[in-house]
């Protein structure tokens, strides 16, 4: 009597294995198929609301009407240049914003005085609504293409900086005396020990920056501009064309994504070639 | 100069001073080590020994007195020994390799050389294999073995190791310091080490240095007699106990200011 029910609980445990391991797939395809029914539900009850009336489409416009001018646009417009423009502008103000304060945030290693001096100010400066300096910016680098990198480049420096000077802060006093013991100079400590340890939370701000440098970017176009995506959804309000700003609102969501997701891989590789953190395999 | 030393630790004293108090951490701690000698230092937790470590490492200055390596002044120099610290402290973001030709890329030796020296060391020294990996994937016994590995190819005759097998179980700990002993007898090295470990310290020394708690003074210097090579049956013979219990004796006797006992603590 006990041998079979034996094998009968054999049988029951690996069963359990397997669909332990079956649920997580089946999970998953519930995941994703979920999300896309989410998605489809939106803009099919979008179209279908503004079709019979119960959502105005003049304010509405539709996801149909939407892509087919986007598509018009793209094809016979100057959609596609806008789209580079202000892609420029805030890849240029992500690159060298957060270059530039990972730089500011590492130097205040050098010396606890300086460090303590700025604190304050970059604390203020980091509080400060930038955007709201867009006017001024537009005065005085003109309402082209600088102007709007700047804006970027403002958006990004102070919180790369925070970001960096975090990672100062928190770099374990025992390697840098190792180093020291070494009879490694201040500079030495520096790039073996500070930049590699800080690096970590430079990368972390990439994923707030890329977002921030597209709003400057943006913002700055609103204020005066000739091209950009930024400036078609400005000109397109003002003539009333709601279909043309929902292209523009539609199209800025893609290149948020898109540049998001570039983010990210450039995330996985700074990660994968430069850092190893204790604990992660 | 009576006697050739190596190193010589000559009326050390240190003090630091917190919220307007003055802390005695070190008072006239005088030794002199022979060359290629192999040192235990035990006493009480934060009795200062590794305050004197950093000073003979030339991390921190002395309040008192001097340090001096062949016959030249030291204190104040970092870099004139290799000095292990408690924990292994190698760095998370380089592979075994290059952690271990840490202390020569300080010192400007060119990549290629570096490799060139540490590769023979690693497979000697059982590390071969891991050249490649990453301290996070390495046990605390090969984590070890690297981080002397780094202390060794670093090549300073003298070298202070300030606890290193603390963190380790003890079957590991016993490989460990028979690994010790094969590369002090293969290299020569004058060692330093401080240990909590009375049994560690009679097994690797050559003299033994007892400290008593703090302010931190040299309270007695012991000879071990044993003889080398040894093995970890060198710990159960008679001698071994006897050495022991002197050791015991003076850790826990009564000390001048009180009758509390020291050495409590398991780690500083």
């Amino acid at each position: 009597m006990t041998k079979p029910s034996k094998k009968y609980a054999c049988a029951r445990a690996k069963r359990f294995i397997y669909d332990d391991e079956h649920q997580i797939k089946k999970r998953k395809k519930i995941i994703a198929a979920g999300r896309i029914a989410v998605a489809v539900l939106i803009f099919a009850g979008w179209e279908f609301f503004t079709h019979i009336g119960l959502m105005d489409p003049y304010y509405w416009s539709c996801p149909s009407a939407i892509l087919e001018t986007t598509w018009e646009q793209l094809a016979h417009g100057s959609l596609s240049g806008d789209i580079a423009y202000t892609s420029a502008s805030a890849v240029i103000g992500f690159v060298t914003g957060t270059l530039f304060g990972a730089v500011l945030g590492l130097s205040f290693w050098w010396s606890k005085a300086y460090a303590g001096i700025s604190e304050p100010f970059l604390i203020v400066f980091n509080a400060l609504p930038k955007l709201a300096l867009g006017p001024v910016l537009v005065i005085m680098f003109g309402i082209g293409f600088f102007s709007k990198a700047v804006l970027a480049f403002l958006m990004t420096v102070v919180t790369t900086a925070i970001y960096a000077y975090g990672g100062v802060k928190s770099v374990d006093p025992a390697m840098e005396t190792l180093l020291y013991s070494l009879g490694a100079r201040r500079w030495q400590v520096f790039t073996k020990i500070v930049v590699p340890s800080s690096l970590p939370w430079i990368i972390s701000s990439l994923r707030v920056n890329i977002a921030l440098a597209l709003a400057g970017s943006i913002v700055g176009e609103f204020i005066s501009s000739e091209h950009g995506v930024g400036r078609m959804v400005i000109y397109a309000g003002t003539i009333l064309d709601i279909n043309l700003v929902w292209v523009g609102v539609f199209v800025l969501s893609v290149l948020s994504v898109v540049m998001y997701f570039c983010v990210v891989l450039l995330e996985k590789f700074l990660s994968r070639h430069f850092v190893r953190m204790n604990g992660q395999g | 100069m009576i006697k050739p030393y190596k190193i010589k630790v000559e009326g050390v004293s240190k003090t630091f001073t917190s919220g307007g108090k003055v802390f005695p951490a070190l008072d006239d701690v005088n030794l002199t080590v022979e060359d290629g000698k192999f040192v235990s230092i035990i006493g009480p937790s934060g009795c200062g020994k590794s305050t004197m470590f950093n000073i003979i490492a030339g991390l921190t200055p002395p309040t008192g007195g001097d340090v001096f390596a062949d016959g030249e002044s030291i204190a104040g120099r970092a870099g004139y020994v290799g000095y292990m610290l408690q924990k292994d402290m190698l760095l998370p973001w380089r592979n075994i390799l290059d952690n271990i030709i840490l202390g020569l890329e300080v010192r400007g030796v060119p990549r290629k050389k570096a490799v060139g020296r540490a590769l023979p060391l690693i497979e000697k020294y059982g590390l071969k294999g891991f050249e490649k990996h990453y301290p996070d994937e390495l046990s605390g016994g090969m984590r070890q073995r690297a981080a002397l590995l780094r202390t060794l190819l670093y090549d300073r005759d003298i070298m202070l190791l300030d606890e290193p097998f603390g963190a380790l179980d003890a079957q590991t700990r016993l490989l460990m310091q028979n690994w010790l002993l094969e590369i002090w007898r293969d290299f020569g090295k004058t060692i330093l080490f401080v240990t909590h470990d009375i049994d560690e310290a009679i097994y690797l020394a050559d003299e033994i240095y007892v400290f008593t708690k703090r302010p931190g003074k040299i309270k007695a210097k012991i000879e071990v007699p044993i003889k080398r090579p040894r093995s970890a049956g060198d710990m159960t013979t008679p001698e071994f106990a006897g050495l022991k219990s002197t050791l015991l004796k003076l850790l826990f006797s009564a000390s001048p200011d009180g009758a509390e006992t020291a050495g409590g603590d398991e780690i500083d």
